[in-house]
């Protein structure tokens, strides 16, 4: 089996369109980057296998995160519809993907305990929602803009408005965790967590203001797609 | 269906953020057994250090593994029809409590479709955190494994770096706790895979 294994010494990440673990200009990976180079290591069955997620994984209101945290009323901000799809490299569609958001609520404020931002919290919004992809791939969330908020990193830094997503494809080599911004936000181009990616890689975080998602006298449409890794044939298979 | 004639352009990273807690973290997911569950029980747990040797409490671990007879419950493997129902395969943890993540699983066997005598048997281990803007991976394996000796990956790693991917075993009762710290950089860092 030794040979086999050495044939199959591939990553499947795209390295020239993820971010380093080192950027100092986001100050937190300094401390936090390993130094010694990735070991290149043969995919093993525990590579192409993962998690699987179908009915029963998420409830009725898991995808509308303008009701699932309702206590008094509705959550405050501009209601938005997120739409898009998760792929394959190849344009395949990953079915049966599990989606999981949490984002900051339309003042820029996380319901996360150790949020200190001074901003108001909406006691009608949480902020956290899940859903899966259909057979085609497609994925739908109903959510408020979230708004920018300050963080520690440098003088006035503040982060461009996000929505954190994390996300299981068809095996544990296509996890991904990233962040989904907003077109034409001005604070991306200061922003270091969005300047760490590979410039090619930029545009493809940002979502795209989608008319045809935009429902009349009720929310703006925004598509993004997603593209995971983890399904790259080895030259031998 | 459309297949690329060239390929799609991967969805880059970015990190998890100090606030992925309650997105991601219910209550249950650091426990992988129920009462049905075949294997003996065992802890999983260790501390995750940045390159100062200061804990990080605001990281997320994510573990995948193999039941205790070396099936997985996913198609790919050839032999899922006889995977444990009763077993959660995928574990997630967050570091709140001093950088220390747990879990509560069963020792995985080496997975039968490698159809690898050299194999020894492991844990896969994803840790994703602020100031990380991609995840680090690598697999934890058990001490006092013979095959610890003949398996490839183990034995392509020098031998001083080689011990950062092998748990100690600090109690063998009735739950057998294995501890595994994982060093993001440092003296002690940790052998990440490129995966």
């Amino acid at each position: 089996m030794a040979d086999d294994n050495n044939s199959k010494l591939i990553s499947t990440l795209d390295r020239s369109v993820h971010p380093p673990h080192l950027y100092p200009a986001y100050t937190s990976t300094v401390k936090r980057a390993p130094a010694n180079a990735l070991m290149p290591v043969a995919q093993k069955i525990s590579d192409l296998t993962g998690p699987t997620y179908g009915e029963g994984t998420i409830g009725e209101l898991d995808s509308d995160l303008t009701k699932n945290s309702v206590v008094n009323g509705e959550p405050v901000g501009e209601r938005i519809i997120v739409v898009g799809r998760v792929l394959e490299e190849s344009g395949r569609p990953v079915p049966n993907a599990l989606i999981e958001i949490w984002q900051a609520n339309s003042t820029g404020r996380y319901i996360h305990n150790r949020d200190q931002h001074d901003a108001p919290l909406d006691p009608n919004f949480r902020g956290a929602g899940r859903c899966l992809t259909n057979s085609k791939g497609e994925y739908r969330f109903v959510t408020i803009k979230p708004g920018a908020y300050p963080w520690r990193n440098h003088e006035n830094a503040w982060r461009p408005a996000h929505i954190h997503l994390s996300v299981f494809g068809r095996n544990f080599n296509s996890r991904l965790v990233t962040q989904m911004y907003f077109p034409g936000d001005p604070l991306m181009a200061l922003d270091p967590i969005y300047l760490g990616l590979p410039e090619k890689a930029r545009p493809l975080l940002i979502s795209s203001y989608a008319h045809d998602i935009t429902e009349p006298e009720w929310a703006l449409g925004y598509r993004f797609d997603i593209v995971l890794s983890g399904s790259r044939q080895t030259p031998f298979e | 269906m459309t297949e690329q004639k060239t390929p799609l352009l991967q969805t880059s990273s970015q990190t998890v953020g100090p606030f992925f807690h309650y997105g991601l973290i219910f209550g249950e997911e650091h426990i992988l057994v129920n009462e049905h569950t075949l294997g003996q029980r065992i802890i999983i747990t260790g501390t995750v250090f940045d390159g100062d040797g200061e804990p990080i409490p605001d990281a997320l671990v994510e573990i995948w593994q193999a039941d205790v007879n070396g099936y997985f419950d996913h198609p790919e493997d050839p032999n899922h029809d006889k995977a444990d129902k009763h077993f959660k395969y995928f574990g997630r943890s967050d570091t709140v409590k001093n950088g220390v993540y747990s879990f509560k699983t069963v020792k995985p066997a080496v997975a039968t479709c490698n159809n690898d005598t050299q194999e020894a048997p492991y844990v896969c281990v994803r840790v994703f955190s602020r100031g990380m803007l991609i995840h680090a991976v690598t697999r934890m394996y058990f001490p006092n494994e013979k095959n610890n000796e003949t398996d490839v990956l183990l034995n392509s790693i020098d031998a001083n770096r080689k011990q950062t991917l092998i748990a100690r075993l600090v109690e063998n009762n009735d739950l057998p706790t294995y501890h595994f710290d994982i060093h993001l950089q440092g003296a002690e860092e940790t052998v990440f895979l490129d995966l």
